[in-house]
């Protein structure tokens, strides 16, 4: 099956090997990835503790948990507790807490809460049983966005009164964008986060080549990540700022424009918060004309507010790889897994808990 | 009129000497004989007793591979069993929701019934309550346990020391991910069944070829994971599993690539893991796989000196990470 | 944000496949990937199938990763 082939152990060794040897050539190096995934990936393989020291990766601002404002999850929290209705939302984002409450600590004081795994079990949920309201969390980028357009359409066909969505998705582009603006993050070369360019296409990172960075457009096995690191590494030797796509098999240089379309239809681009970093222009959704009826925020004219960053917490520097996560005056002591203050160490994809448990287990 | 229906009225007096005599006592304890006192009297079964309790809450009631009374049954037993005990007595507490099907009611008694005679355990006192409608999610079931250990057996997870192996005794997440393709809300099926089963043959062939065992535990809530933590910590030790070793049960991998789930953290029902002297391992490992329900049994690590993080692993491609206690409730996941 | 499984499609019924993930099964919407058959791999997220797997590419990308672990020469790691 396709799977193991892209985890093979003996040729993920050679492919190590093929790392050092680039890696030799040219110093150290500071690669960027900006995909919760490949965060998880990259730990779950225990891949820190096997690159060269001179090879510094850092994890970008491609978590949605970590960059979904808390007030967001504020919203979901006070609709569940106060006006009864129920809330919708991927696991990812149940721990997570607002400035407030997480979803689940709300469940405790009688939220009616559901974890779900595809926006469309909401358009179900909601055809089922009219006479309770309904509210899907939509967090995520822009491979969850096709699923949750869809979602809308499917609501909108079916005239359902009773579904509404919070919409708090953001894009990879625009991101990049404020991360290339920064010179000073001394970014040498991206991996693009390969199921997001399924949908978007490879010519979204033109915008990375003409800053003079190379991009490299990876998968997510071993296999995969490897030779993602090793193509970057490769342009930086050969000084080439080109966008090259390392995961051919699934993502075509158009991208799927029929999500592309689907998207477009359904939303369009808004300026938006990150937690912890600010507004970034154009890097959120919002409903189109067409379907606002089914927007959460007008229907129960709530107010998204700003967010208030603990003390001491550092996430957004963390975020834009500006500092190392153990560089924060929390990590580690008032800040860990266990206890987490900040969105990067509660997320487990986070960047402060994916350092506080791969890079120290070296 | 036979009784199809679980009622409050079935909680008390009359109701509730109907409901014992036409659908519990039948099908839990069909050998049962002499009058119903307030506690069983019994001989002492030994000098040194263990002595262990769980409730059990699972939703859906029958799953594949078993249901609640099997896993409340095997539950307890495994308890026993993982400290070495020969199990002797158990309890059966029920909580009954109103409205709860009698027949069903009767298949998971009968079950219960089933594990402990297969087990030589006899059940001598229980039971039963009934509640309002949406206060008990079908039922609710406690048992409780007794077993002897013998003289000189003292397993425990604060025996585990440098140099000692680590097995497990079969493959792992079975149980999870049976219970939660039952679940509608997680969107998959899955022909995985559950691993629910007395352990006591294994763990009763592993003792006898290594009596040096030092712990055994079975691998439930919060899987392998959890129970590793435990002992790494309880003993002031590390443990290094390599990943590459573990077993895992046919689906569950598939599964937990689509939920997003490590299956070091999927519950476990019938399977455990051992610490054995690491010169034992060998012989441990025969044991385990020559013995019924065993043949799946493998030495997936090692204990070391403490380190920075009580569980690590070796990764397929040959990294090291951290291996943690999971952290509440295993949620699916989409990033 | 992108956890996604490719799944053989089992069978279809309008814009609705039945899909096999390694021995789990799951339905997801096809109306983002119509060209899609019974037998054809596609990439799940949440749901909807994003992109079809192309076979062939995945061949191409394989042999690439051989010819360079190749060159790193024999009996290394």
């Amino acid at each position: 099956m396709t799977r193991p082939q892209f985890s093979d152990p003996a040729l993920a060794r050679k492919l190590l090997s093929a790392v050092e040897q680039v890696a030799g050539r040219v110093g150290p190096v500071k690669l960027m990835e900006v995909c919760g995934t490949h965060t998880m990936e990259i730990g779950r393989l225990g891949l820190r503790s096997l690159l060269p020291r001179t090879v510094e990766l850092v994890s970008g601002p491609g978590c949605p948990v970590c960059v979904t404002p808390g007030s967001v999850i504020d919203a979901a929290v006070r609709l569940a507790l106060d006006r009864g209705v129920a809330i919708l939302t991927f696991g990812d984002m149940i721990r997570v807490p607002g400035n407030e409450l997480s979803l689940e600590k709300a469940a405790a004081q009688g939220a009616d809460v559901r974890e779900v795994v595809s926006a469309l079990q909401a358009v179900d949920l909601a055809e089922k049983d009219p006479e309770r309201r309904f509210v899907f969390v939509a967090v995520g980028f822009e491979t969850t966005v096709p699923v949750v357009a869809r979602s809308v359409v499917l609501a909108a066909g079916k005239k359902l009164a009773n579904l509404h969505f919070l919409v708090a998705h953001r894009l990879v582009p625009p991101a990049l964008d404020a991360l290339l603006a920064d010179k000073a993050l001394g970014i040498q070369a991206f991996l693009l986060p390969g199921h997001v360019s399924a949908v978007i296409g490879g010519a979204a990172y033109r915008r990375v080549a003409e800053a003079g960075v190379p991009g490299v457009i990876t998968g997510f096995e071993a296999l995969d990540i490897l030779s993602g690191i090793h193509t970057a590494l490769t342009l930086i030797a050969d000084r080439t700022a080109s966008v090259v796509n390392c995961y051919r098999r699934v993502v075509r240089p158009e991208g799927n424009p029929r999500a592309v379309a689907l998207i477009r239809r359904v939303f369009q681009p808004v300026d938006a918060a990150w937690r912890g970093i600010g507004t970034i222009p154009g890097s959120g959704f919002e409903l189109r004309p067409e379907f606002t009826m089914f927007d959460a925020t007008g229907e129960y004219g709530l107010r998204v507010g700003a967010d208030r960053m603990p003390e001491g917490c550092s996430c957004g520097s963390v975020l834009k790889g500006v500092i190392r996560p153990d560089r924060c005056p929390l990590f580690g002591s008032a800040c860990t897994p266990q206890t987490p203050v900040g969105p990067c160490m509660v997320s487990s994809e986070g960047s402060c808990a994916a350092y506080y448990r791969y890079e120290v287990a070296r | 009129m036979t009784i199809e229906r679980v009622e409050l009225s079935h909680g008390s007096g009359d109701g509730n000497q109907r409901l014992l005599s036409e659908v519990v006592l039948p099908n839990l304890v069909p050998d049962r004989c002499g009058p119903l006192e307030d506690s069983a009297v019994v001989p002492s079964p030994g000098a040194c007793l263990a002595f262990t309790t769980d409730s059990f809450v699972v939703q859906p009631l029958e799953f594949p591979g078993g249901d609640i009374g099997k896993l409340a049954a095997c539950g307890t037993l495994n308890d026993l069993a993982v400290m070495g005990a020969r199990p002797v007595l158990m309890s059966v507490a029920l909580i009954l929701e109103e409205g709860l099907d009698a027949g069903l009611l009767a298949r998971v008694l009968r079950s219960l019934s089933a594990v402990c005679k297969a087990s030589g355990v006899a059940i001598v006192c229980g039971d039963t309550k009934v509640v309002q409608h949406g206060k008990a999610d079908g039922m609710f079931v406690t048992t409780a346990g007794i077993g002897v250990v013998p003289e000189g057996r003292s397993l425990s997870a604060a025996n585990a020391r440098p140099g000692d192996a680590v097995l497990v005794s079969g493959p792992i997440g079975c149980h999870g991910i049976a219970i939660m393709a039952q679940r509608a809300n997680l969107g998959f099926a899955s022909s995985v069944a559950s691993d629910c089963a007395p352990i006591q043959g294994l763990t009763g062939a592993l003792l006898e070829a290594v009596p040096g065992t030092k712990v055994m535990r079975d691998a439930t809530r919060g899987g392998c994971a959890a129970v590793l933590n435990e002992i790494a910590l309880d003993s002031g030790v590390t443990i290094r599993l390599r990943l590459a070793d573990i077993p895992v049960g046919e689906g569950v991998t598939g599964a937990c690539n689509y939920l997003g789930l490590d299956p070091l953290q999927v519950a476990n029902e019938g399977t455990f893991v051992a610490v054995v002297p690491g010169s034992d391992a060998a012989r441990a490992l025969v044991a385990l796989k020559a013995a019924s329900g065993g043949s799946g049994a493998a030495i997936i690590g090692a204990v070391e000196a403490k380190g920075r993080f009580p569980v690590v692993a070796v990764t397929e491609i040959g990294g090291t990470r951290p291996v943690e206690m999971p952290l509440g409730r295993l949620l699916p996941r989409i990033c | 944000m992108c956890l996604a499984v490719p799944a053989k499609i089992l069978s279809i019924e309008g814009s609705v496949a039945r899909c096999d993930m390694e021995g789990s099964t799951t339905v997801a919407d096809i109306s983002l990937v119509p060209d899609a058959a019974v037998g054809d791999y596609v990439i799940i997220h949440a749901g909807i199938a994003i992109q079809v797997y192309d076979e062939q590419e995945a061949q191409e990308s394989l042999k690439l990763l051989r010819e360079l672990a190749a060159a790193m020469g024999e009996g290394e790691g």
